[in-house]
């Protein structure tokens, strides 16, 4: 009986087929599979690609191809005077997508909202824990701090929902664009709690995205359909397939031969041969990161800004760079913030190199001996700690200054490398998650996060005052001009050197238009088109 | 026989404890700590931190973490992805089929070529034939896999276009897996230009994944060969008057199959280790592919288990190569 359902499900599937040779099919070559389809539970930009920004919608989401906030399934929102309620306003007549698995009886509403949030943090929730899925951790909820910040989540009217914060927190809205936060059917939730088939909310995903999902075939290929009732509208592109193809040299043969149409994260050693190439377009941009070298600000003599100021001149950054990145190529850190992010403010720039000038102020202050730390992590922002430490080293032994590197084991750098008294200059670096620069500069140079993630150990009053405002005022034009002064305290103080951000690439056949590299990192198909 | 059956069996058991302390200590022996190392960039909340320490079990002490993982493997439970959230035995039976289509593949490349190879070389020994046979099987024996598939993509696929770059079967094919043998299936649903393109896709795998046990199986051959061919019971043979190929064919290689038969089926393991690379390289959704992944997202528990199940499955064809040994050579069956 089983073989015979599988055959009639194959006939199906091979008439489906018959039908997808006139389809518009766009073939995207991903690097890894996606753990699940749920992106309440997952944590990988792969994850993501495959669900969130595929599948699902949320209340608001990133303009494409940029870091700020735009209408989503919230048509618009107010938030209070005191910056602790938003309200949303929903879309009305929003369609989740029917597939063989599951036919909607209604439009998207405030329950499901409220539900999406409520099954990451209420324990008493049935999704929240075991019963839906074995070892939830629910990491971007808690990781962004949401169990802090939010107060509760209330359904007002079928169209409209209330969120009520703890305190003030401008970027909220930011979060809410964010993959963990998208909106997930509570009808289809309630069926499945039905019928016992609870897992299968992660492995046969309903949302209101732009495309839905067919069939995944484990770590080979995921088929998707697009959303006929969108509520942006439907797609122009028929089918979306995702080839799971690990290797980047293979991934990028593909493209070559025509076999996907775009891939990501080329091999460095193959951009020459990309460019090379008629047939497709290589893109780029700076990623949202960011790689440092935190200076102790709280040990002499690296408490006085001039003399940290002098170690950044007399790094030649710009040979470091090429020599770390490559081919690959980064682009040089004016700022904390890449400059694809909203505030960068561009009149801002790094300590220019000048070993001479330095060398004056370091033998003035008598700093002779300092530790460079370094770990065996390959991360986006610096592909090669090592390297980068003993190039700075030689620089700084040009001035003077003679390097100590310390070695540790990534989770052991990190844990030794918080400490509040470690000394030296210490290598880290950032990915952003959600565009917003309070995610970088509060994030990483807060006086509260200082022995949690501010190598620095700095805690500067106006830095900290601005960067505080930045955070509880809603105006988007007033964050700005916070931030922008924050920018120019902390150039002034240079509590680190600012190293790059590193280049993401990604390759694209001619015949595929609207497709665009995104900041933060993820891989979206709304938009796309594809000449045949 | 079943005595020696039996004997074999009971000796499996030390390596089977073997492989459990290995696999469990292998997740434990990791540089730095497998919770931290999960969380990723934004580190864990100390609160958190022990919260799923003791989730995962990691507070006992190490001897009740073997205990219960032991017990757990015992009775078949092999754990839940950590990543996927899905348990690690179904996982392991939707990608299984895929390695050993490929792996069966790769292992009739070997055969038919370093079979006839091998004989030739040692009928020929010391002309030209059998050195540059040698030579080019040490080459393909000291092959790094991952440089061969690349090569052998970019030439094939990419410069020449006649086989596709990587995959199992062309996009537009779609249908629900039977057997989960793309060839099989194929067939099963009547498809021949879906057949043709698994086949076309097996291709590459195949060549790279089969290149070092090629090379063994042709140097076994070799030297098994020669070995009987200097035996009486050939020369004996040539003594009648029988005709060279009757006595190569039908005296000298059956005798000379034994060692090979063993070879042969030693290179499970070997096919295993390189289903890892060559299963990366040409996106290839086998149990090779899956624990390279896992590794990356460090889902230990698919590590640890994808480790014991790989072993398991050596082991038994170790055991059934023994066996089968026995069978064709009685002597081994008295010792």
């Amino acid at each position: 009986m089983k073989k015979k359902l599988a055959f009639a499900a194959a006939l199906l599937a091979a008439s489906v087929l018959g039908g997808m040779a006139n389809a518009k099919t766009l073939v995207y070559c991903s690097e890894a599979s996606p753990a699940n389809f749920d992106p309440g539970t997952t944590t990988g930009g792969n994850d993501f690609d495959a669900s969130s920004r595929t599948v699902y919608s949320r209340l608001v989401e990133f303009k494409h191809g940029g870091t700020e906030v735009e209408p989503g399934l919230a048509d618009k929102w107010e938030i209070s005077d005191d910056g602790l309620v938003y309200t949303f306003h929903l879309h009305p007549g929003v369609k989740f997508q029917t597939t063989d698995y599951f036919k909607p009886t209604r439009d998207l509403n405030a329950d499901d909202v409220v539900f999406s949030f409520d099954r990451q943090f209420n324990k008493a929730n049935p999704w929240n824990g075991d019963k839906y899925l074995p070892n939830l951790t629910w990491d971007y909820y808690t990781g962004m701090d949401m169990p802090k910040y939010v107060a509760k989540w209330e359904k007002v009217d079928d169209l409209t929902v209330k969120l009520t914060l703890t305190e003030p927190n401008a970027p909220m809205l930011a979060n809410l664009g964010m993959d963990f936060a998208s909106i997930v059917s509570k009808e289809y939730a309630e069926q499945l709690e039905k019928s016992g088939k609870m897992a299968d909310f992660s492995t046969k995903p309903i949302g209101t995205g732009p495309f839905q999902f067919v069939d995944y075939q484990l770590d080979s290929v995921i088929r998707y359909a697009a959303h006929p009732d969108y509520f942006k509208g439907k797609e122009k592109i028929d089918d979306l397939v995702f080839a799971i193809t690990p290797d980047a040299t293979a991934r990028i043969q593909k493209v070559l031969a025509g076999e996907c149409d775009i891939a990501p994260y080329p091999n460095p050693a193959d951009i020459g041969t990309i460019k090379a190439n008629q047939d497709v377009t290589l893109m780029d941009q700076a990623g949202l990161n960011i790689g440092y070298m935190s200076y102790n600000t709280t040990i002499p003599p690296l408490d006085k800004p001039e003399v940290r100021h002098a170690l950044n001149q007399a790094i030649d950054r710009e040979a470091l760079i090429k020599s770390l990145f490559q081919d690959a190529g980064a682009t040089p850190a004016e700022n904390l913030i890449p400059p694809t992010m909203w505030s960068w403010d561009k009149d801002v720039k790094a300590d220019a190199y000048d070993p001479d000038a330095a060398k004056k102020v370091l033998s003035a202050a008598g700093l002779t001996e300092i530790q460079l730390w370094a770990s065996d992590r390959v991360r986006p922002y610096n592909p090669n700690f090592q390297r980068a430490a003993e190039l700075i080293q030689a620089d700084w032994a040009k001035v003077g200054v003679k390097a100590e590197i310390v070695n540790y084991e990534w989770t052991k750098y990190r844990s030794e490398g918080k400490k509040k008294d470690r000394p030296g200059a210490f290598q880290i670096g950032w990915t952003g998650d959600n565009g917003d620069p309070d995610n970088f500069f509060a994030t990483l140079f807060a006086c509260s996060a200082i022995g949690v993630s501010n190598y620095s150990s700095w805690c500067d009053k106006d830095f900290e005052d601005l960067i505080q405002k930045a955070k509880k005022t809603s105006d988007q034009a007033e964050r700005t001009k916070l931030y922008e002064q924050a920018q120019v305290v902390f150039q002034k103080q240079a509590p680190a050197f600012l190293l790059a951000h590193s280049q993401v690439y990604a390759v694209v056949r001619k015949n595929v238009s609207g497709f665009m590299m995104d900041p933060l990192g993820i891989h979206r198909f709304d938009g796309v088109d594809k000449a045949e | 026989m079943l005595k020696y059956i039996l004997h074999r069996i009971a000796l499996l058991i030390p390596t089977l404890v073997g492989i459990t302390i290995c696999a469990f200590a292998f997740v434990r022996l990791l540089p730095g700590d497998p919770i931290l190392a999960m969380a990723g960039e934004h580190g864990v909340a100390p609160a958190r931190y022990e919260e799923l320490k003791e989730q995962f079990g990691y507070n006992l002490p190490i001897w009740q973490q073997y205990a219960r993982y032991v017990g757990e493997v015992v009775t078949g439970d092999f754990g839940v992805s950590i990543s996927s959230k899905r348990p690690v035995m179904e996982e392991f039976k939707i990608l299984f089929p895929a390695t050993m289509e490929l792996s069966f593949f790769a292992m009739i490349f070997a055969m038919v070529l370093g079979i006839p190879a091998g004989i030739f070389a040692a009928v020929k020994r010391g002309s030209w034939f059998d050195q540059s046979l040698m030579g080019t099987a040490l080459v393909g024996y000291s092959m790094p896999i991952f440089w061969w598939g690349l090569l052998l993509i970019i030439f094939f696929s990419g410069y020449l276009g006649w086989t596709p770059v990587s995959g199992r079967i062309g996009l537009q094919f779609f249908f629900k897996p039977i057997t989960g043998f793309m060839t099989i299936d194929t067939l099963l649903y009547g498809k021949w230009d879906a057949f043709r393109s698994a086949l076309s896709h097996l291709v590459l795998p195949a060549i790279v994944l089969g290149t070092i046990p090629l090379a063994v199986i042709a140097r076994q051959t070799r030297s098994a060969m020669l070995e009987v061919l200097g035996e009486d019971y050939v020369r004996t043979a040539r003594a009648k008057g029988l005709s060279p190929s009757r006595v190569i064919g039908l005296h000298a290689l059956r005798n000379a199959l034994i060692p090979v038969v063993t070879t042969i089926g030693l290179q499970v393991g070997t096919l295993l280790a390189g289903a890892i690379l060559t299963e990366t390289i040409f996106a290839w959704p086998g149990i090779g592919k899956w624990m390279v992944d896992s590794i990356f997202k460090r889902d230990y528990v698919v590590v640890q288990s994808g480790l014991l199940l790989i072993a398991l499955i050596v082991m038994a064809v170790n055991l059934i190569v023994d066996v089968l040994y026995a069978v064709i050579n009685p002597r081994i069956r008295a010792s």
